[in-house]
């Protein structure tokens, strides 16, 4: 089982983020910490965890990994910074263009928009496992043959979520498809490509 | 993002407790608005106290003579339950049309009502009121997607709830529990507030209370909501109308008219429900019912187009109604 430990790019607040905390007057009493506080669990409750690097445990693609990271990590980040998953792509970073696809328990979300401590417990499903060069899924196959794409960022978050929608609805028609992943984006418009890709997919009853 | 302590109570209890610290403890659902919200720096709460591993708040329970939903229930469980798609098809149109699975598997009943409004001068850091140097940039602003009615105070934002009209127009119900931890009843025409100050709320949902269900009266009614977009995809709406009503002999009876997207709040359309009332709902009444929807309206510069779609929005809703 890896362990990963990175530290914090962004560790505690800094001098000027401080005085704005303090200076806004809406942080309750006991709650603004010291930059680089060591304590992680605060005199209210035993359950609070935070501000400082926190120990998950995520399963990914079937594998358990542990890591350290702060609350405010997303999944995202978690997967690409941490565990060197970088097929996940960070584009809007606010849930919008569907790049960091990935399946929480079998769904399609956000992971850019998902704090990666709320991912515990759940079956995270990324890029990488759903295929391999060596051995592509048959959604990857059908991207290939059907030239769904170009420059290729937005690839596997509609890799991810197209697998999906195959999934839940293996009988669907165009319009469904255009429906269905309405969640993310193609800068370079290549969902003819994608939706022609969905629908072979779709007839294969895969 | 600024750093935060987290908390994941197991019961209702606990997260009420977790959330007596005031007003820089923030409830987290299912995190599409508040994460990027806090990434960019519009709000930075000290605390987050996370509603997912409370079980309670989940599931949609048809047992009793309301449909009763709970705030954690994703929008995705809520338009693919049985009972709520075969007594709600306005709601299931509002959550299907949200135009995105990963808002609709994430996204919470609770936090679609308690969303902060997509109005971009509020996003790139001007305030709800998009002030600058104390001058409002709305009105001569670039207000193509603001309000068209309930705009005469400095709220020119709209509403950004997709189930907010339908659950208006249904005749639902909030419950809210704070620390007395007593439910508290909200009736969902008054759970949207117009903010008059910066500081105002925009729910009724006081600091310190958890959003724990909403109840929809389970009666058979004609139902539709019809929605006016500028792409199929992920997006907000330009206008939404839903339109309810009870078919008495083939006249509605009880008619309620609630546009989306035109006010800071749901806008309950009274002048179109009497338009519907007693009538046949057809072609003639649901044009009637558009042209009274909009009466009074009060466009902005750039938003005068939104007064056509909301008529046209309601005339079809009304027509889709009919057909429900």
């Amino acid at each position: 089982m890896p362990t990963h430990d990175k530290p914090e790019e962004h560790s505690g607040l800094s001098r000027r983020g401080f005085l704005k905390t303090v200076g806004a007057g809406t942080v309750a009493g006991g709650l603004v910490r010291e930059s680089g506080g060591a304590a992680t669990v605060a005199a209210q409750g035993p359950e609070v965890a935070g501000p400082a690097a926190i120990p998950l445990k995520l399963s990914i693609n079937g594998n358990t990994h542990s890591l350290n990271v702060e609350p405010r990590v997303t999944l995202l980040d978690a997967l690409r910074n941490y565990l060197d998953l970088t097929g996940s792509k960070k584009v809007c970073d606010r849930g919008t263009c569907g790049a960091c696809t990935v399946l929480l328990d079998g769904k399609p979300v956000y992971s850019c928009t998902l704090l990666a401590v709320e991912a515990q417990g759940h079956k995270i499903t990324t890029i990488e496992g759903l295929g391999s060069p060596e051995e592509l899924s048959a959604m990857q196959s059908a991207f290939v043959e059907h030239d769904a794409q170009q420059c290729g960022f937005c690839t596997p978050g509609f890799v991810v979520a197209c697998t999906a929608f195959v999934k839940d609805h293996p009988n669907a028609t165009l319009e469904e498809v255009r429906a269905g992943l309405g969640g993310n984006l193609c800068r370079c418009g290549t969902y003819h490509g994608i939706t022609e890709a969905v629908l072979q997919v779709a007839k294969g009853g895969a | 993002m600024k750093s935060f302590e987290y908390a994941a109570p197991q019961n209702l209890d606990d997260a009420i407790a977790l959330l007596a610290s005031g007003e820089a403890a923030f409830v987290l659902a299912g995190g599409t608005d508040l994460v990027t919200s806090m990434k960019q720096g519009i709000v930075s709460p000290a605390r987050l106290v996370s509603l997912k591993a409370i079980e309670e708040l989940k599931g949609v329970d048809t047992s009793g003579d309301t449909v009763k939903i709970g705030a954690m229930t994703s929008l995705a469980e809520l338009a693919s339950n049985e009972s709520v798609a075969k007594l709600y098809p306005s709601i299931v149109t509002a959550v299907n049309k949200i135009g995105s699975a990963q808002i609709v598997n994430m996204g919470t009943v609770g936090g679609d009502l308690c969303q902060y409004p997509r109005c971009w001068y509020y996003r790139n850091g001007f305030g709800l009121f998009g002030m600058e140097n104390g001058q409002p940039l709305i009105p001569d602003g670039e207000n193509k997607y603001h309000a068209i009615f309930g705009n005469d105070g400095p709220a020119k934002f709209v509403c950004a709830s997709s189930l907010g009209p339908a659950l208006v127009a249904l005749g639902a119900t909030v419950t809210v529990r704070g620390a007395d931890n007593q439910p508290r009843d909200i009736p969902a025409t008054e759970f949207f507030k117009t903010p008059q100050s910066p500081e105002d709320p925009l729910t009724a949902v006081a600091v310190g209370e958890v959003v724990t269900h909403v109840a929809i009266p389970a009666k058979a009614t004609k139902n539709a909501t019809y929605e006016i977009r500028e792409r199929e995809g992920l997006d907000w709406p330009l206008v939404t109308a839903t339109v309810v009503y009870t078919d008495n002999g083939g006249k509605a009876q009880d008619a309620r008219v609630v546009l989306g997207h035109v006010a800071p709040v749901p806008w309950i359309a009274t002048g179109a429900a009497a338009a519907l009332e007693g009538k046949a709902v057809d072609e003639s009444s649901a044009l009637e019912a558009g042209a009274a929807a909009v009466e009074g309206a009060t466009p902005l510069s750039k938003n005068g187009f939104k007064v056509q779609l909301a008529k046209v929005a309601v005339k079809r809703a009304a027509l889709a109604a009919a057909q429900a």
